[in-house]
């Protein structure tokens, strides 16, 4: 049976934060959704001390094997995720992890502090892709700034933290090493990565904001390279993500190296997907790769 | 009743063209019977990542019309091929199967739900955006509400979706009155302009007006509707990935600044909550 952190797992088969929102799918889908939960552990969308409303539409547009999306992490705020969510998220009938982002050590020990003492958490996933308002640097970014961030929350709990790596520096491995010595206890990877598209009709950029994290298929051969490194570099248990949508893909992660593995865009084309991973992982584990269909070039 | 949870394959047991736009219709085994306003997410079973990979993301497309089937429930879309999704649900042919998630979404509300001294309804659609009044039409005139069906088109090549409106006798229901922007099919112009006319002489509390289009079409209506104190219901679209409240793509602002899921809290939204529809 997997684990993650002393958390025993059902399967390997994680969401990745902010793909999936169990409450409104038990909403649409009733509590099917709770009887055939798809993951082996639910992480929750990013959570911030102040409730948010997020960005200004158009924030998705399709392209090849993917899609950019520019959400910018609405969300109730932790007052209102601690009173309104968290009791409904911990009726899901696996290990909850909170994804929480802040711009300050300060704010983040808040959200650290006050996310972990709740029974109902298993572990935190710390969202570092923002800027730190003290010194404009975007945390996860700079080992240093991610390592001293870690020092900072590490003794506010003793359950898992999982720092989320961005894949938009030359080095992840770097960053995976500074979370480790600061005392963080898993990585996962990849976020999404930064991209444009233009509006053919207007010629402009296609999503009010700019830019966005491009995910899918499309990113998947970066994210199992960044997972080999990161392994290399670190000791760390690793979640890996980017673009897994079958049971094969998910066995090239763990084949990198991913102690577990998380589906994120494949969620919004099936709503079952993550158990549909799962499913087919066992066997394709079982095959890979004697049994694996000669793909490249053919 | 909620959807069946995941997604499932429906094979297709029609496909016709309609002046300019195609209806096909699929077999679901598993579904509820869909409420008018509520939509699917399709995505075909076969090449729908093509050339260029695209189509990737299932597409959000409102159910036009319903039945029993002999095995489950028929599920009729109107579809107007103008991109790689839309284009290749166009090109399905019997026996080909499509992905399908739903019913997703709310659905209208009768009349007097609406606005308590509402009685009757009126409809108000627009090119491809027909297609929900059609179930609406049926469902309340079977329930013996009064109803006048405005629906307004570019032109000729663009006026698909007629035919569901029409009765057993194939001829267009009586409450049809019909729009043109060139002239090919009853008034000349825009169905904004027949709607201005008829709420002119209505009392603006006797009807509920149900509208579905293209934007810059929904927002006349809203803002018709605002300016004469009727009440309305809009059926809107927005860019969506999942369609079940996952992706949060399908923001739609809301008078106070604050955003809803157009999935979830939608697609059907009362006018007064809108603060302007847009492009997205």
């Amino acid at each position: 049976m997997p684990e993650l952190c002393g958390i025993e797992l059902a399967h390997p088969v994680i969401n990745a934060s902010g793909t999936y929102d169990a409450i409104a799918a038990r909403r649409v889908f009733g509590d099917a959704v709770l009887d055939d939960f798809p993951f082996s552990a639910f992480v929750s969308k990013t959570i911030t001390p102040e409730p948010r409303a997020g960005n200004e539409p158009r924030r998705i547009w399709e392209t090849p094997a993917g899609m950019i999306n520019s959400i910018g992490l609405p969300n109730k705020g932790l007052e209102g995720f601690l009173a309104e969510d968290l009791p409904r998220l911990a009726e899901l009938p696996v290990p909850l992890i909170v994804s929480v982002m802040a711009t300050s050590r300060e704010e983040f020990s808040r959200l650290v502090g006050e996310v972990a003492v709740r029974e109902e958490v298993a572990a935190i996933e710390l969202n570092v892709s923002c800027p730190n308002v003290h010194s404009g640097l975007i945390v996860g970014e700079r080992p240093a700034e991610t390592e001293a961030l870690l020092e900072a929350l590490r003794p506010l709990t003793a359950k898992p933290l999982i720092v989320k790596l961005t894949p938009n520096v030359a080095d992840p491995a770097a960053v995976a090493v500074a979370a480790e010595q600061g005392g963080a206890d898993a990585v996962s990877l990849i976020n999404t990565l930064k991209a444009s598209a233009i509006d053919p009709r207007t010629g402009a950029p296609a999503l009010a904001a700019g830019h966005g994290g491009l995910s899918g298929p499309a990113v998947r051969p970066i994210a199992l390279q960044q997972l080999r490194a990161v392994g290399s570099g670190s000791g760390l248990p690793t979640i890996g993500m980017g673009g897994i949508s079958s049971g094969r893909d998910a066995a090239e992660f763990i084949a990198a190296g991913a102690t577990l593995v998380a589906v994120g865009t494949e969620n919004f084309r099936d709503p079952r997907a993550g158990a549909r991973v799962a499913s087919e992982l066992a066997p394709a584990l079982a095959t890979t790769p004697a049994g694996a269909p000669a793909l490249d070039l053919k | 009743m909620t959807a069946p949870f995941g997604r499932r394959l429906c094979e297709v047991s029609g496909s016709r063209a309609s002046d300019g736009y195609r209806v096909f219709s699929l077999l679901d085994r598993e579904g509820p019977e869909p409420l008018p306003g509520q939509f699917y997410m399709l995505a075909t079973a076969e090449r729908w990542s093509g050339p260029g990979e695209r189509p990737f993301l299932p597409r959000a497309i409102s159910v036009a019309e319903t039945g029993p089937a002999a095995s489950g429930v028929r599920l009729d879309f109107l579809i107007e091929g103008v991109g790689p999704g839309t284009e290749r649900l166009c090109g399905l042919r019997p026996g080909e199967e499509v992905w399908v998630t739903g019913p997703l979404g709310n659905e209208f509300a009768e009349p007097r739900e609406v606005s308590e001294s509402a009685a009757g309804a009126i409809l108000v659609g627009g090119g491809i955006g027909v297609a929900p009044l059609a179930l609406l039409r049926r469902r309340f005139s079977e329930r013996g509400i009064p109803l006048r069906v405005l629906l307004g088109f570019r032109d000729a090549r663009h006026s698909g979706g007629l035919d569901l409106f029409c009765g057993a006798g194939r001829e267009l229901c009586p409450e049809v009155r019909l729009a043109s922007e060139d002239g090919h099919a009853g008034h000349r112009g825009y169905v904004t302009d027949l709607l201005a006319t008829l709420l002119a002489g209505d009392d603006a509390t006797s009807a509920v007006v149900y509208s579905c289009g293209p934007p810059a079409m929904l927002e006349a209506v809203r803002a018709l509707c605002a300016g004469r104190g009727v009440a309305s219901e809009l059926a809107l679209e927005s860019p969506m990935a999942c369609g079940f409240g996952a992706c949060f793509g399908c923001a739609v602002p809301q008078p106070d600044g604050s955003y809803l899921r157009l999935c979830v809290d939608g697609p059907v939204l009362r006018g007064e909550r809108i603060a302007e529809v847009t492009h997205a």
